[in-house]
């Protein structure tokens, strides 16, 4: 049997592989054109995740690492639902984020950044999304930090998010923004996306009827994953 | 003029030089979670061959790419994937998914598994057994996909759809992880090259 597809990726809503505003790129991307494949069995599968395999606190940044009280920093919820480009939710698909601290620091052996630690924030949770799609996330607002590309480029604040969705060729692995960070246009990495329409696609926004009055203020973020053909099947439309 | 109702996909970033924070916080230096995801790819209850695979991914420089991850993708010994589309079931235990995290030093990695059987292709064919893997790493603006297969597969290789694809013969070896001979469990290698000579063939899948 052939499977039905998913729908094929828009180049021009994807950095390219060699950016050279980021320079890292320049020898890590591959010279030839990919191969496009019709796909198959193994690229219409991918792992299928469940409850058992998270802990109950996993989603809660402000808590999850927190060893004498809660993390510095600007306490913020991320949410929103995963989507398919069919405008459809993608449930029970799990979803995995990391980021910096409020300082800008991250918890990885290999960041020398001189903002410090935060001994409460180990700075990464996952989810699974609802039968709706629906994710949930509360974490401290990470904060923008200097990197080396040019001398004095700085990331925007962001967080990096990890999504599966139901087949391997939906995986996806991005970052999202905070809406009105003056940092935003002028960072390489955000550069790399042709498509400012694109790039607007990774903003959070502002979200005041999510927030926790006197606690926490939310920001929303709607990711969508490929959309899927239907399947011919006879001559009826399976799947719609 | 009506509009389409359709979305558009979220575009992709770079995994960035930190992603073992989020995908592998052991390797980060901190203990977090009860189980990390992604350690055993097999399960202790898959029937066929256990081996292991190792490597280095070398960027255009020759250089190795030691903050890469990499996550791979199979089918059991019977040719099924853990997935409801995946062609039938797997063993208890069996989730055919792994996370391949690099000796941050070397850029040396290697993963235990079993080794997948044949899998349909399209339109009745048949592929070739093959490992999926999918690459990230800082420098990477959208993951890179390729295929592992095995040397020992000789007459399967030769009938791959997929390895029949590639217009160049001579790149199809980038594909390929070699038997190493030894004593114990079998060991492949294969190595990866992000660009320059023996350029690994990447795919849009």
């Amino acid at each position: 049997m052939t499977p039905a597809e998913y729908y094929q990726r828009d180049p021009g809503r994807h950095p390219p592989a060699l950016t050279p505003g980021y320079k890292t790129s320049v020898a890590r991307s591959p010279r030839f054109a990919p191969i496009s494949l019709e796909q198959s069995v193994s690229e219409i599968t991918g792992p299928v995740f469940g409850h058992g395999d998270l802990g109950p606190m996993d989603h809660d940044l402000i808590k999850n690492y927190a060893k004498t009280g809660d993390p510095v920093g600007e306490r913020i919820i991320v949410h929103g639902r995963v989507l398919d480009e069919n405008a459809r939710p993608v449930p029970n698909t799990l979803v995995e984020i990391w980021q910096a601290n409020a300082g800008g620091r991250y918890r990885h052996k290999k960041d020398t950044y001189l903002a410090p630690i935060d001994p409460n924030f180990g700075g990464c949770g996952r989810t699974i999304t609802d039968a709706q799609g629906y994710y949930f996330f509360r974490t401290v607002k990470p904060g923008a930090y200097p990197w080396r590309n040019m001398v004095n480029n700085w990331r925007p604040a962001h967080i990096h998010i990890s999504v599966f969705g139901a087949s391997f060729s939906q995986r996806l692995i991005t970052q999202l923004y905070f809406e009105g960070d003056p940092l935003i246009p002028l960072c390489p990495i955000v550069q790399t996306i042709p498509d400012p329409d694109a790039i607007d696609a990774l903003v959070a926004r502002l979200d005041m009827n999510a927030s926790i009055p006197l606690d926490a203020i939310a920001y929303h973020f709607d990711i969508v994953l490929r959309g899927r053909r239907s399947t011919l099947f006879e001559n009826r439309l399976e799947g719609n | 003029m009506q509009k389409l109702p359709y979305l558009h996909e979220t575009p992709s970033q770079t995994a960035g030089p930190y992603v073992h924070i989020g995908l592998a916080p052991g390797a980060a230096g901190f203990d977090i979670y009860e189980r990390e995801l992604g350690h055993d790819i097999a399960g202790p209850h898959a029937k066929g061959e256990r081996i292991r695979i190792e490597g280095v991914v070398r960027d255009g420089t020759g250089s190795p790419v030691k903050d890469v991850l990499i996550e791979a993708w199979q089918a059991n010994a019977a040719g099924h994937y853990a997935h409801p589309e995946g062609g039938g079931a797997v063993e208890d235990g069996f989730r055919g998914w792994g996370r391949v995290i690099t000796d941050f030093d070397s850029g040396a990695w290697a993963f235990d598994t079993v080794k997948p059987g044949p899998v349909p292709g399209r339109n009745g064919k048949i592929q070739a057994p093959h490992i999926t893997l999918w690459l990230v790493a800082r420098g990477i603006n959208l993951g890179l996909t390729t295929r592992l297969y095995f040397d020992d597969e000789t007459a399967a290789n030769a009938s791959d759809p997929v390895l029949n694809l590639i217009e160049w013969e001579r790149r199809r070896p980038t594909l390929i992880a070699r038997r190493v001979a030894g004593e114990g469990t079998p060991l492949y290698r294969f190595d990866m090259r992000l660009q320059g000579e023996d350029e690994t063939v990447f795919f849009e899948i």
